[in-house]
């Protein structure tokens, strides 16, 4: 559990991060959102003590982080950046081995590891392990500089806009790679991204910042259908609300009873998936694979906001 | 290709000529007058040249030392206020010249190599120090944040990435302080330094054209042999690192 308490950066004499509070829980992702300038990144820094808070503490597991050597204390924690930042001098296995090295693994154990990282990252070991990194693609950049900030199975990830290099299509994959992997390994990931759309897809819970406050925390849902401020709602962008808020559910939870025709879709499709489906091919109701039908009505009662109110 | 063949007879010839400089007399004997001799036979060109070699390697290795050192301090949080001083220091020793160098540390020190070592190791901390400086400090934000960012110390990051980073570009200055001090070396005989300049100046007095060619043309190809050996190190140092 990451505790954030009261939180304040100050430069000069302007706050950059202005009394920030929040608790994020061990296995969740928090997504901070804002603005450039918002203090989303200067807030995240301040968690691994890249800058150091003027005021607050952060606690990690009931820890004050302001008691460990900054060095140790980033050793323990991961830490991924826009622009993957690898070194460009170092092999794919010598920049992912870089923490596990630093904290003195043997050689069997950090290379066993490389290789058991590259494999979670589908990229086969023996091709990619002596490769530089000027010899990947973009997303193969961003996923060895993830596989590194994961080397040395730390409890908590940082990540600042890890994402921002990368096209469209190559993104929504290392979204769902990084959602995927995060929940089979159970790390507790704070990601900073400007992008509202990423923040719904990843985050358990949402922090919007703005000015070096933070205007609400709460789950996407609650985000989404309760912004606290007009600030918040316009990052939300009123024009794709109820599709965003679809995209959170599943199918599976909306299954009813009935017979329909045409093609199946998976169960762990979100309800996005199947509005569009139903747009597309001019049905009113889907059959779901494994039994059961969604209706156009279910989908359209899901995307307003009174309903998820009424729950 | 071309590039590595031309190099190679270069260094075929210098070597012929320096292991018997007799044998090429025919050469240089339309250089002379009044059957003056065609080949400086006083002391062997060969001694002279690995001398000549020494003082430079030692001129540079204290150099590069120095002002590698010294770009270093100066581009730690400690020493950064130290930058405009340190810089001033390597551009006087680059201005001031050489020959003055030597003439006011001749009653110091005495005749010999030792004045003309001072001279080259000032003449050729500048362009080590730029370059190491330009090094150190023009590296990606993102590499360093991210060394910063999983724990390395300040001296991890010094050593295990800014410096390698640094290379190509020190390398650079090296060479440049190599091939600047090869050619200043020369003047080091006027105060009986043992370098090839003695040929050159023994030629200027007795009028000797095929003297100062000889020593010249020794000079010359060496400094071009060590002028690309540096540079196909400083490309290999360069693509290691994805700049090749």
């Amino acid at each position: 559990m990451i505790e954030i308490q009261n939180l304040t950066r100050i430069y000069g004499t302007t706050a950059v991060v202005k009394d920030v509070s929040l608790t994020v829980e061990t296995g969740q992702i928090a997504a901070l959102v804002g603005t450039s300038g918002s203090g989303k990144t200067t807030l995240l820094r301040m968690i691994n003590r890249l800058v150091e808070p003027s005021a607050g503490r952060v606690l990690i597991d009931g820890k004050d982080t302001a008691e460990i050597e900054p060095h140790l204390l980033r050793r323990q924690i991961g830490y991924a950046i826009q622009g993957h930042g690898l070194f460009p001098h170092r092999t794919v296995a010598q920049n992912i081995s870089t923490v596990p090295r630093l904290l003195g693994w043997t050689q069997d154990q950090h290379r066993a590891r490389v290789d058991e990282l590259l494999e979670l990252f589908q990229m086969e070991p023996a091709d990619f392990r002596d490769r530089m990194p000027h010899e990947l693609s973009g997303g193969q950049q961003q996923r060895v500089g993830v596989a590194r900030a994961l080397a040395a199975r730390p409890d908590l990830l940082l990540m600042d806009e890890p994402f921002g290099a990368l096209d469209p299509v190559i993104r929504a994959k290392a979204q769902q790679d990084l959602r995927d992997i995060q929940r089979q390994l159970g790390t507790t990931l704070i990601i900073v991204t400007h992008d509202m759309e990423e923040a719904v897809t990843l985050g358990d819970r949402i922090a919007v910042m703005d000015k070096g406050e933070l205007l609400q925390y709460g789950p996407p849902s609650e985000i989404l259908t309760t912004p606290a401020t007009s600030f918040v709602s316009d990052l939300i962008g009123t024009g794709d609300r109820p599709f965003r808020l679809l995209s959170l559910t599943p199918v599976a939870e909306i299954i009813a009873e009935g017979q329909a025709e045409g093609a199946e879709i998976p169960r762990e499709a979100s309800l996005r998936d199947a509005l569009a489906e139903c747009l597309w091919s001019g049905r009113d109701r889907l059959p779901v694979e494994g039994g059961g039908i969604v209706t156009l009505d279910s989908l359209r009662a899901q995307a307003a906001p009174t309903a998820r109110a009424a729950e | 290709m071309t590039g590595r063949v031309l190099m190679a007879v270069a260094l075929l010839f210098l070597l012929a000529f320096l292991a018997s400089p007799e044998s090429f007399a025919p050469l240089f004997e339309p250089f002379t007058r009044n059957n003056a001799p065609a080949i400086y036979t006083q002391t062997g060109l060969m001694s002279l040249t690995l001398s000549h070699l020494g003082l430079v390697l030692l001129a540079v290795i204290a150099s590069t030392l120095i002002a590698v050192t010294l770009a270093i301090l100066v581009t730690r949080p400690a020493g950064r206020e130290f930058l405009p001083l340190a810089r001033t220091v390597t551009s006087v020793g680059q201005t001031f010249p050489p020959v003055a160098v030597l003439a006011l540390a001749v009653p110091v020190m005495g005749f010999g190599a030792g004045p003309t070592l001072v001279a080259l190791f000032l003449y050729g901390l500048l362009p080590v120090f730029e370059n190491a400086l330009a090094g150190l400090t023009g590296q990606s934000p993102q590499v360093q944040e991210a060394a910063r960012g999983m724990g390395l110390t300040p001296r991890q990051r010094l050593w295990q990435v800014e410096l390698p980073l640094a290379l190509p570009v020190i390398l650079t200055g090296v060479r440049l302080t190599a091939v600047i001090s090869l050619g200043t070396a020369t003047i080091g005989s006027t105060v009986a330094a043992k370098t090839l300049g003695e040929v050159i100046i023994a030629g200027l007095l007795s009028s000797n054209t095929a003297f100062v060619l000889q020593g010249g043309m020794v000079v010359g190809i060496i400094a071009v042999l060590i002028y690309e050996g540096f540079q196909r190190l400083e490309q290999f140092a360069a693509a290691r690192i994805g700049q090749g």
